[in-house]
């Protein structure tokens, strides 16, 4: 057995890398509620948020970022379903040849499709549009998705697609009424995963849009920061409500970020 | 023989229709960029006039000229701060801990694994922070009487680079620390006592048990650090726009410069393309090594 000693060693070293973990969070939490002001009252200045939302156009950007990841969390959940679906319950030729080019498209980094995409999308008139940021973003979501949701539908019990086949459900009825409903979990777990990944997307938004009204959090977090200089408030008020979001989920979630990020490692 | 086969499900056509809204988005945005993206990278462009072949001297730039070659040498360095470190403190620490059984983790896990799902931008911004001339680790190291090592570390020419693979190494310490407590947790406790029995000291056991069981999280761990370290763009975008001079310049970074900053759209293109072969290349070779040892 082990000595009290080494026990209480092994609680010291964890707690040691907690502490430098949340120490950064900590950090700009504590400036955003500072007093940037010479001559202000009180100790925390939560009102530094309301003027981050307001002055700093979080609020602008909060918005943006939400529409984009509701349309691509939406879409690629939809498309990687279907896709999913077809490669891990049914035969059908070119199925093989298909689901390694799509597990080799997940591993594309997005330098190498946004430079060429940018410039075609612009030949066309499109970029400084939703749809340039949304699409691409989709397209690499889809691609992990159908991987993930691939290996819940091969996994899923047999038997009970056979059951729900003599009961006279078609293939679409199997999928959304059964098997859907069954893999929850591994559902929310994808969503969780894409969600945050779009969230925290900063390449992308920042080739696809010029707009200022374009701008998703990261992306105008980013430009606020080259006019501020680091360690105000306002900066640190805008960066928290920029986290806020994912953070929040991820408290809510935690099983499902830790478990997603390591099976779904390919990405 | 059909019965016995475990390929999925029975023949069917219609599984092309499902498919097919997949295929296209995959098509139109990851396939058709991709080849755009190669076929850019064999001309000069400067993105608004004509364009001329060059054949591969967009990709004998990328090996030759000293900042898009040394874009891929900090590239390395980030390699050992982003994934050797965290992967050694992980191993050494989840080692050190082998023996416990340790209460509360769920708690430490959800800490630990925090850096990893914060936007990058809020990141670089609490970094900057943190090492500003006036900031925490220079009142810190004045604190302890170190005054001659506080300095601008973003601004200082030998020191920019680690200050920016010192944050890699705080995103990704407590993933692999995650990972290798919960590969442990899963080893028999016997295997241990066994080994004790036996009179193997901690390097041994470490050398003959732990190390062997945790193959696939470490090949994990290496996946996701190694490419984290590869593709890093929105860190030195911020915190350092790859300055001062081009010290922690980046590929990506570089990738992003090229296009849209200085007119080389064949230049940059080039280097994406060489971006993604090592990223290939980084994935295939980790999980080669991790199945091998899984055998």
């Amino acid at each position: 057995m082990i000595s009290r000693g080494e026990r209480l060693g092994n609680y010291a070293v964890l707690a040691l890398f907690a502490v430098i973990a949340v120490y950064p969070v900590l950090l700009i939490l504590q400036t955003a509620l500072s007093n940037d002001q010479i001559g202000g009252g009180g100790s925390f200045h939560w009102e530094n948020f309301a003027d981050a939302w307001d002055q700093g156009q979080f609020g602008s950007y909060l918005r943006t970022s939400v529409v984009v990841a509701v349309l691509v969390v939406g879409l690629s959940t939809l498309l990687s379903i279907l896709a999913g679906y077809a490669f891990g319950t049914m035969r059908f030729r070119g199925s093989e040849v298909i689901f390694y080019l799509i597990l080799l498209g997940i591993m594309v980094p997005a330098e190498a499709l946004v430079i060429a995409l940018y410039f075609d999308l612009r030949e066309l008139g499109l970029t400084n549009t939703l749809v340039a940021i949304v699409a691409p973003q989709v397209a690499q979501s889809t691609a992990f998705g159908t991987f993930w949701m691939r290996a819940y539908f091969r996994g899923s019990s047999r038997e009970v697609v056979e059951a729900a086949r003599i009961d006279g459900a078609g293939h679409w009825a199997t999928l959304w009424r059964i098997l859907v409903p069954m893999g929850r979990p591994a559902l929310t777990t994808m969503i969780v995963l894409v969600f945050m990944w779009t969230w925290n997307e900063f390449l992308i938004p920042l080739i696809m849009a010029t707009d200022e009204s374009l701008r998703t959090a990261p992306l105008g977090l980013a430009f606020f920061q080259g006019q501020y200089t680091s360690g105000t408030a306002l900066l640190a008020a805008g960066a928290t409500l920029v986290a806020l979001p994912v953070v929040v989920l991820y408290l809510f979630l935690q099983r499902h970020f830790i478990r997603g990020m390591v099976e779904g490692a390919v990405k | 023989m059909q019965m016995i086969s475990r390929g999925p499900g029975e023949p069917r056509r219609v599984a092309y229709l499902y498919i097919l809204p997949a295929a296209l988005v995959f098509g139109l945005f990851i396939l058709v960029p991709l080849f755009r993206t190669a076929q850019f990278s064999l001309y000069e462009w400067d993105g608004l006039g004509a364009s001329t072949w060059a054949g591969f001297s967009n990709y004998r730039d990328v090996f030759t000229e000293p900042q898009l070659r040394g874009a891929f040498v900090h590239a390395l360095v980030l390699i050992v701060f982003y994934a050797v470190v965290p992967v050694l403190l992980g191993l050494l620490l989840a080692a050190t801990m082998s023996r416990a059984v340790v209460r509360g983790l769920g708690f430490f896990r959800i800490v630990l694994f925090l850096p990893q799902v914060i936007p990058m931008v809020v990141v670089a911004i609490a970094w900057r922070q943190i090492y500003e001339p006036e900031g925490p680790l220079n009142d810190l190291l004045r604190a302890v009487g170190l005054d001659s090592l506080a300095r601008p570390w973003l601004g200082d020419f030998t020191w920019a680079l680690p200050s920016v693979g010192i944050v890699g190494t705080w995103v990704g310490t407590g993933l692999c620390l995650v990972l290798f407590l919960a590969g442990m947790s899963r080893i028999p406790r016997e295997l241990y006592e066994a080994a004790r029995l036996d009179g193997a000291g901690p390097l041994r056991e470490f050398r003959a048990i732990t190390l062997p069981s945790l193959r696939g999280e470490l090949a994990v761990a290496l996946t996701l650090t190694v490419i984290a370290a590869l593709k890093t763009f929105d860190l030195v975008y911020v915190m350092t726009s790859g300055g001062p001079g081009t010290e922690t310049t980046v590929p990506s970074y570089q990738v992003y410069n090229n296009a849209f900053l200085l007119g080389r759209v064949g230049t940059a293109t080039a280097l994406a393309i060489v971006l993604t072969l090592v990223v290939f290349a980084a994935t295939v070779l980790i999980n080669r090594v991790g199945e091998r040892g899984q055998r």
